[in-house]
């Protein structure tokens, strides 16, 4: 009684540090009395190392206590019990979840610590940590979620901090056509997530992991749907997963991605957020279990993705976007691994990768620095041997693979060219039909508003 | 015998909007005026509110006036307060109140104060009525006051009064049919069908939503958006469509309605002005409030109904943000970037806050709705749900890229300071609150939806019941007949 008490208040440290951050600094900035930097800094040291405490005492609590599966029950939200719907927030400890949320904390806590310093005096310092307090509230509700409801809660909030921060220097034209692309393909696959979740819903009649994957803790447990259902839910899932984590064929957003700040691309493409997507595959892996074609296509997705990307990674001129593809190229590969069932294999992967992946972008903005000093140092440029492929490959098929990384895959123009300018036409037709048909009635032109050249000092409506 | 409230709200909040109408008249002044409409607003919404927590300590589905003037005339309770206009009518003044307090008061002359309380009047009553004829008469009356705003703005009305003469005259047409008894049904089907399409039309369904457009591009953003965002359409389908339509007219509407949600969503990112968009962001919206409606099972409407709230609420800030906005900059472009976060910061905020809160972003009023209204679809259509999903998608979208339009991706130069001003603020910060408040507090405001929606599923039933037998017992009257006649 006294360990599920102590479970309790941990667990609601863990999840209402982020919560109490992000309301502080959103209040302040809605009612226009925004907090100072020290201040910032200063909360948000707090939150992020009493909730980092709060999951290593949950996780020693654990080991002593010798559970692998906690739950933690913070009631229902909603329930409508004649109709049998009960939208239920509860948060679970086991195997998968505890590495997660700890990983989240000390990574967040390290870009936290580094954005501090890095945007001193930065015009945008309050809004960053805003959307700071947003992602690591996301990334801790997701890592945590005991329903499915409440992992695309987390998923949700992660996905709009992601667009918002690439969008950080938004004085610029390019960060902010950047956020808007990823954000709208965020929103693509989180649409495939709704519908996953609802079905299982429906399906189970609970959204409940424990119900959904049946009994046993992670990665035990056995999922009480059929095949043709789990194949179903599971594309839907997977089509989630490859948005959330820039697999073929969303690998686009990746490197516009780097648009943002370093310690938000550090946070998000480098370490937490790219693995959100494994993390779900990990999740739901029991559904996995049930369609060894959802199996396989796990799979062929995941390698299709690793090639791409350690493809592309080698011609890119930048170190961010070189950064970028080679996190694809190891996410790709963890994916690879939950589809052949390497769930702990899976696991150590991302945590290895996400901390090496987090520092090496924290360090790039002073590498080419050191680069340079070391050439100046020995007086010339540092020479690279020429790969394996190079010595072997024909020219003529070299110069073809050359353009295809160089242009990234045509990913980005086939995007273009066959979903958004078909698309857009459809609409903009329909618009300009609509236009003439209200012409036509009215007898005058209906749009001069959209030719109206806005006015400094328009105090009267028109 | 309906249970009675302890005063006659309704009534009182009605009386004071009119005479507060007719004392604004008389105020030449503008300043004068914007103070004593805002007195005035203030005080219809305490009493709708007052009127709200007197219906819930009751603890009943429905209830009529004390005291009523109306019943003394007319021997009949007009203003009936039930589980479904509860809410809505303090959501209707409050939102009448917060557009008047974020209007400047250097609109007074084109923002007419005295036609606003006229309008609000008008639907107050509506929605504190049940009787069908009633609501056919104040549904058309409300259709006026923009009308004169076109008028005195000197801009052409024809695509108004084109499709407002269709819904009038579609909205008698199916009041008169329906009043008349027939045994085999033709009539009523016939005048259900004309109420539907009136309603649609009012609600701005494809192809009949080129009013909507028109409206938003030729009146004060204020008027247009007090005349489409509390939904009267919806309401009118509820009232007099809902409990007499067939299982199948309503999945019909559900299509069409489901249809439109996705062409406005896609239209709504294709815009470039400002006030087109958000005529389309609300149309998609307002569509799939029709759809959880139209879907006649408990979960469906409970989405609906809670979708209706959080929509009303979000999108009336969003529009108040977005008003705010232009009367700094004249009508806004969204071909160009503006950058105007720079200057406007607070506003930036509590435009994306009540955007998000629209599309029923997580932690705010419309989530838990909107996953009701998609587990409702899904219940009866699992493949159609999905197009709710691409709405809201396509939507959020739109409604992003209308932020980064407006607020960033360049540099803005202002001579004059453009901070909004503090009852600006506060009327935008009141739906922040409410938005966030519902969302992470949703319970209670699901539980009432809840409960509107057994009531008119039950008031459904009792109908097609009633029907059922009075069918029955001509079928057997026509069979007895033709065994006794010779």
């Amino acid at each position: 009684m006294n360990s599920e008490i102590a479970f309790h208040f941990l667990g609601v440290c863990i999840v209402a540090g982020p919560a109490l951050l992000l309301a502080l600094f959103g209040t302040t900035s809605l009612i226009n009395k925004p907090l100072g930097e020290r201040l910032i800094a200063q909360a948000t040291q707090t939150v992020v190392v009493m909730g980092l405490f709060a999951a290593i005492a949950v996780l020693v609590l654990m080991l002593s206590l010798g559970k692998r599966y906690v739950p933690v029950e913070m009631g229902n939200w909603v329930v409508l019990p004649e109709q049998h719907f009960h939208f239920h927030l509860k948060f679970i400890f086991d195997r998968l979840s505890i590495p997660f949320c700890i990983l989240s904390f000390i990574l967040c806590g390290t870009v936290g610590a580094f954005a501090s310093r890095y945007l001193h005096r930065e015009p945008g310092y309050n809004r960053f940590f805003i959307c700071y307090a947003l992602f690591l509230l996301g990334m801790i509700v997701s890592s945590l979620a005991g329903t499915i409801e409440t992992l695309f809660f987390g998923w949700e909030l992660v996905g709009l901090s992601s667009a918002l921060l690439v969008a950080f220097f938004h004085e610029r034209l390019n960060p902010v056509r950047n956020g808007l692309r990823i954000w709208s393909i965020y929103r693509i696959a989180d649409a495939a997530f709704l519908v996953a979740a609802i079905m299982l819903h429906h399906l189970t009649g609970a959204g409940d992991f424990a119900e959904l994957m049946g009994t046993g803790s992670w990665p035990d447990g056995q999922a009480s749907i059929s095949e043709q259902h789990a194949l179903f839910i599971g594309l839907l899932l997977l089509f989630a997963a490859a948005g959330k984590s820039a697999l073929v064929p969303f690998s686009g957003w990746l490197p516009r991605a780097m648009e943002g700040p370093t310690p938000s691309s550090a946070v998000f493409y480098g370490s937490l957020s790219v693995h959100l997507g494994a993390y779900l595959l990990l999740r739901v892996s029991p559904i996995l279990e049930l369609s060894p074609l959802l199996s396989l296509a796990v799979i062929l997705l995941g390698l299709v993705s690793a090639i791409y990307g350690t493809l592309v990674a080698r011609v890119q001129t930048d170190i961010k976007s070189a950064l970028a593809f080679a996190s694809l190229t190891q996410v790709s590969i963890i994916v690879v691994e939950i589809g052949c069932g390497l769930r702990y294999i899976a696991l150590i992967h991302i945590i290895g990768h996400a901390c090496l992946r987090t520092l090496q972008l924290l360090r790039a903005p002073s590498l080419f620095h050191d680069y340079h000093s070391l050439e100046n140092a020995i007086g010339a440029h540092l020479t690279q041997k020429p790969s394996l492929w190079v010595r072997i490959m024909p020219e003529r098929y070299r110069v073809s693979l050359y353009r295809f990384e160089l242009e990234r895959g045509y990913l980005d123009m086939l995007c273009n060219r066959f979903i958004i300018t078909p698309f857009v036409g459809l609409f903009r037709y329909c618009d300009s039909l609509e236009s003439r048909w209200t012409n036509l009635i009215s007898g005058e032109d209906q749009r001069e508003s959209e030719s109206v050249s806005p006015v400094s000092d328009s105090l009267e409506e028109n | 015998m309906l249970p009675e409230l302890h005063l006659p709200w309704m009534e009182i909040s009605v009386l004071i909007t009119l005479l507060g109408s007719i004392w604004l008249k008389f105020t030449p002044d503008r300043d004068r005026a914007y103070k004593r409409c805002i007195r005035i607003c203030t005080l219809t919404c305490l009493v709708t509110i007052c009127g709200w927590i007197d219906f819930v300590s009751l603890k009943t589905f429905a209830a009529s006036e004390p005291f009523s003037l109306f019943y003394r005339l007319f021997h009949k309770n007009l203003f009936v307060v039930d589980d479904l206009s509860a809410p809505l009518l303090p959501l209707a003044a409050l939102l009448y109140l917060l557009t008047v307090l974020s209007t400047l008061k250097t609109k007074g002359h084109s923002f007419s104060f005295s036609n606003t309380l006229i309008s609000e009047a008008i639907l107050l009553s509506t929605l504190s009525s049940k009787e069908p004829w009633i609501i056919i008469l104040l549904l058309s009356v409300a259709t006026i006051p923009p009308l004169l705003e076109f008028r005195s703005n000197k801009r052409s009305s024809r695509v108004y009064v084109l499709h407002m003469g269709l819904f009038v005259l579609l909205l008698v047409a199916g009041g008169l049919l329906s009043s008349f008894k027939d045994q085999s049904g033709t009539l009523s089907l016939i005048a259900g069908a004309l109420l539907t399409t009136a309603a649609l039309l009012r609600n701005g369904i494809i192809p009949l939503h080129c009013w909507m457009t028109d409206l938003f591009d030729k009146i004060t953003f204020g008027t247009a958006l007090l005349f489409v965002t509390p939904m009267t359409g919806a309401y009118a389908i509820l009232r007099l469509v809902f409990p007499i339509a067939p299982d199948w007219a309503l999945q019909g509407i559900a299509i069409v309605s489901l249809i439109t949600a996705v062409y406005a969503a896609g239209m709504a990112l294709v815009q470039q002005e400002a006030r087109r968009f958000f005529c389309y962001l609300f149309l998609s919206h307002s569509s799939l409030v029709l759809v959880g409606l139209e879907m006649a099972t408990p979960l469906g409407l409970t989405g609906g109904l809670c979708v209706w709230i959080s929509v009303g609420i979000s999108l009336a800030g969003f529009a108040l943000t977005l008003r705010s906005v232009e009367a700094r900059t004249g009508r806004i472009s969204l071909k160009t970037y503006h950058g105007l976060y720079e200057h406007t910061p607070t506003l930036a905020g509590l435009f994306l806050v009540t955007g998000l809160a629209s599309i029923g972003f997580p932690g705010t009023l419309g989530f838990i709705g909107t996953e009701l209204l998609i587990e409702g679809v899904i219940e009866i259509y699992p493949l159609v749900g999905t197009a709710v999903v691409i709405a809201t998608a396509l939507n959020s979208i739109a409604i992003l890229q209308v932020y980064f339009r407006v607020f960033t991706g360049t540099h803005h130069s202002a001579s004059i300071s453009l901070r909004a001003r503090v009852p600006e603020h506060v009327a935008i910060l009141i739906l922040v609150a409410l938005v966030i408040g519902g969302g992470l507090y949703p319970q209670p405001g699901v539980i009432s939806r809840n409960h509107a929606a057994i009531q008119l599923i039950q008031q459904r039933d009792e109908v097609f019941q009633e029907n059922k037998v009075s069918v029955d017992y001509s079928l057997s009257e026509h069979k007895h007949h033709l065994k006794t006649s010779p």
